[in-house]
């Protein structure tokens, strides 16, 4: 039995609401849209919410049990590097891990489902992971900028010990594309909504979610749910439920009112709250649209109540906190020029010094001592590089290390400090000196907090954030930052 | 055991430029102002100097000396250890002609820092792209708030305890024509200043400055040829941390274990029983108000957490039983770094010879200087003391 054997899921803290918009807009015949949008934090991006999401869904797995990893987004922070690559590394997948990077449609996420039911099938991967997540930009002033938001899913797929079996799919392929960007556009382009909504989703989605329906002889009062992920008017949503003949009971909402539409992970992320709520022998359909679409049939079984905690949907959705206000919107994402501090520039990267430390910077990997047991880790906070620890800082033994993961540990702020001179889109930057539990200390640039409420002794977790990109080379510089303990 | 340096080489010439926003030098014209002053100063001329070590963070090669002075093919040697820069230079020096290689050496420290249009320190290294958002007065900012902690002071009363720190360097460096700033400031407009890293605010902070200092150093024997009032080298210590700070949970980050053991290595080379009785004044590395604070805990003036006492008693006024940075310190008389050990030790030397105006020290015998490179956690600490 082929299917999904664990989820887990991403919304960013930081959520805006649609007033913000209308304030610094006005809105279409002077009205505001209802609702919020989660925001990724500006050391947010795909990358790191994908990586989010995959630890969300692996607690309790053998990463090592992972055959591969596809990545799904449209909005890659590389034209030419395989990201899923940098995330198998943060999740210290095995070297011979299939990794792919899949883009270009809004369904990519169904699009690397599929793939990976076929090589399960196939019988050359046992699990394969997939990952969506989707930061997408509209321009200023219009109602599509109101309407994205960023997050991200993940799901483990394989053939055995599965929460919910893929009982059939069925995909259509169409050229319409109702949405698109060049490879220089930083923001979505569209054509007038009627054509498109008519000729794209509310044609095509009732095409492939009957053609899955009649390919397994089913009617919409065989599933349980419906969980399709929705157009950015999400008008049609409603419509094509009920076109289709199914109750509201049925329809999983498309967060339109808390998340905003997350392009190619939105169809993920809702299955994850559909799973959330399942109960044994729930059939579930799911579909997504992008240029065509994809749809299935999936059918919960027993061992979704063997599940261990995950912080998934609903929990991220209860944990959040206001965005200041649209300004700090525009700042984040960069959609305005602001006057830098007048501080030192940070240095040249170096591509060979980072792949020499390329488990430190991606998995937070220090090491314990084995001669006195001491975890250390040295990554240059001040120093601006790592240096590789070849003596034991407590016993001064000499290559006597295992490797110690560090990413994974809970900590507690020794010291800390509000910098108010540090170079950072989020000023003020709260910098803490953080003592691991089990041993071991470090010093970290903290993101997610409230300036005011971070203290001495307050309990931290690690997250993977993009500190900055080093624009004259082209690199994205990934490393781990604190966050208070988020839910 | 080692012998160590005690009495075997003296300072018989020192110079040192006016530290500040120096727009109209070069960092030539200020190595040439320190070292002709200090030639001036020792009575000899260019030729007589048979080698030289320089001190600065930027650059590269001695050529900078040698160019700027128009040298004649003299061994000189670049050192470099962040803001004890000058401290290193003046150690090299004293042990060359210790050795006997040279007769007579010049060290000479400078910083241009006021070119780079930025402030702060600066400084661009290669990077694997890991480096924290955090500035230096980041990172002595995490000192004040666990010293806080850890003794049980509200924010408000440990800014208090840590702002007559800089009122009194202002109010020393006020005395002094060569300081940065020439003004006086108070306790109220220290807590009220915008905050740069809480809890310190920039009055916390010292100034970012251009200048030169430069020294003339011989063997003990010979130095009274030079002048009848040369001061004695008693120790040079540099003390280099592994990163214990950053790495391990022992390290409290309430002191600086560098500075404590530099001190340590120091008193014991000068044969130094009971610094705060023994030791009449020091020029410490004041570059926030905290690190002030906890120095006179580590080189042992204060008692661990006490030093509260002190400066509510004005110990380290300059009428005070141990008077600390007459000269204005880093706040006040400026922060060139390549540039602040030496002058440390201009401001030592002229006490000692009686020379410092109306900052004068009533009968001083030894005088401490103290330079911290680096950050709380991790530091490059120099100790050196000089006497009659």
């Amino acid at each position: 039995m082929i299917g999904i054997k664990s989820y887990g899921a991403y919304v960013p803290l930081h959520r805006l609401d649609r007033s913000e918009f209308f304030r610094a807009w006005g809105g279409i015949f002077g009205m505001s849209i209802p609702g919020e949008k989660a925001v990724a934090n500006f050391d947010e991006d795909s990358v790191t919410m994908a990586v989010e999401a995959a630890i969300d869904c692996i607690n309790g797995t053998d990463i090592n049990e992972v055959d591969g990893l596809f990545f799904a987004t449209t909005t890659s922070p590389y034209k030419d590097r395989l990201c899923s690559g940098i995330i198998a590394m943060v999740l210290d997948m095995r070297r011979d891990v299939r990794t792919m990077d899949v883009t270009g449609s809004l369904r990519a996420g169904t699009t690397a489902i599929v793939s990976a039911i076929d090589a399960i099938k196939a019988g050359t991967a046992a699990n394969i992971m997939v990952t969506a997540a989707d930061t997408i930009l509209a321009a200023p002033a219009g109602d599509f900028e109101q309407a994205f938001g960023d997050g991200s899913a993940a799901l483990l797929l394989g053939s055995d010990n599965v929460i919910a079996s893929v009982e059939g799919s069925y995909s259509v392929t169409d050229e319409f594309a109702g949405m698109w960007r060049t490879s220089d556009d930083t923001f979505v382009r569209s054509w007038e909504d009627r054509m498109i909504l008519d000729k794209g989703y509310s044609s095509i989605m009732p095409e492939v979610i009957s053609g899955l329906m009649n390919k397994y002889g089913l009617t919409t009062k065989d599933f349980t749910k419906m969980v399709c992920d929705s157009p950015l008017d999400v008008r049609r949503h409603a419509r094509l439920a009920r076109e289709l003949g199914f109750d509201e009971s049925q329809v999983q909402d498309p967060m339109f009112m808390t998340v905003g539409n997350t392009g190619c992970a939105l169809a993920m992320m809702m299955l994850v709250a559909a799973l959330e709520e399942a109960k044994v022998g729930d059939k579930i359909l799911f579909a997504s649209y992008g240029n065509g679409a994809d749809a299935f049939v999936l059918e919960v079984t027993p061992e979704i109540d063997k599940l261990g905690y995950r912080r998934g949907m609903k929990n991220h959705l209860a944990s959040k906190k206001s965005l200041r206000n649209y300004e700090t919107y525009l700042r984040w994402r960069r959609l305005v020029a602001i006057e830098r501090a007048l501080r030192p520039e940070l240095g040249p990267t170096t591509i060979a010094g980072q792949w020499r430390d390329r488990k430190l910077i991606l998995g937070l990997w220090g090491k314990k001592c084995q001669a006195c047991g001491t975890p250390q880790i040295i990554q240059g906070a001040t120093l601006g590089m790592g240096t590789p620890t070849r003596v034991c800082i407590n016993c001064q033994a000499k290559d006597q290390f295992e490797g110690y993961r560090f990413s994974d540990k809970k900590a507690k702020i020794f010291t800390f400090t509000q910098d108010h001179l540090a170079d950072t889109l989020d000023p003020p930057a709260v910098i803490t000196t953080v003592d691991f539990e089990g041993g071991g200390r470090a010093i970290f640039d903290m993101t997610d907090r409230d300036p005011d409420e971070v203290s001495v002794e307050m309990p931290v977790e690690m997250t993977f954030r993009k500190l900055y990109y080093d624009a004259p080379r082209g690199i994205h510089n990934y490393f781990w930052k604190t966050r208070p303990v988020r839910c | 055991m080692p012998e160590g340096i005690k009495d075997k080489v003296c300072i018989v010439g020192m110079g040192c430029t006016k530290f500040g926003e120096n727009w109209d030098k070069s960092d030539a014209d200020m190595m040439v102002d320190a070292a002709y002053e200090a030639y001036e100063d020792a009575g000899i001329e260019p030729k007589d100097v048979q080698a030289a070590w320089l001190g600065t963070c930027w650059g590269m090669t001695a050529t900078m000396l040698s160019v700027a002075l128009k040298m004649q093919y003299k061994p000189i040697t670049r050192v470099e250890n962040a803001c004890a820069t000058g401290a290193e230079a003046l150690r090299n020096a004293c042990y060359a002609v210790a050795s006997g290689a040279y007769d007579v050496a010049l060290a000479i420290g400078y910083e241009k820092l006021k070119d780079q249009g930025i402030s702060g320190l600066g400084g661009t290294a290669i990077t694997t792209g890991v480096a924290s958002a955090m500035t230096a007065p980041g990172a002595f900012a995490m000192l004040a708030t666990k010293y806080f902690a850890r003794y049980g002071l509200s924010p408000s009363e440990g800014k208090r305890m840590i702002a007559e720190i800089p009122v009194k360097n202002h109010r020393h460096g006020s005395l002094n024509p060569k300081a940065h700033y020439q003004r006086q400031i108070t306790v109220e407009q220290v807590l009220n200043a915008p905050m740069i890293a809480w809890p310190l605010g920039i009055l916390d902070a010292c100034g970012v400055s251009d200048g030169a200092a430069a020294a003339i150093v011989v063997r003990a024997e010979d130095a009274k040829k030079f002048r009848p009032d040369p001061v004695y080298i008693k120790a040079l210590q540099i003390c280099v941390g592994p990163a214990e700070g950053q790495m391990s949970q022992v390290y409290d980050y309430t002191h600086l274990e560098e500075t404590y053991r530099a001190g340590q290595m120091a008193y014991e080379e000068a044969g130094i029983k009971n610094p705060r009785q023994e030791i009449s004044m020091a020029e410490v590395h004041d570059c926030f108000s905290i690190t002030e604070a906890v120095i006179m805990e580590d080189l042992q003036f204060s008692p661990r957490g006490r030093v509260k006492e002190d400066i509510e008693a004005g110990t380290f006024n300059l009428d005070g039983e141990l008077p600390v940075q007459p000269d204005g310190g880093l706040k006040c008389f400026g922060h060139p770094i390549g540039a602040s050990g030496l002058r440390m030790m201009y401001e030592m030397y002229l006490q000692l010879q009686g020379r410092a105006g109306p900052r004068q020290i009533k009968n001083p015998q030894l005088g401490l200087t103290h330079n911290l490179g680096g950050f709380p956690h991790l530091s490059v600490i120099s100790c050196n003391i000089a006497g009659l």
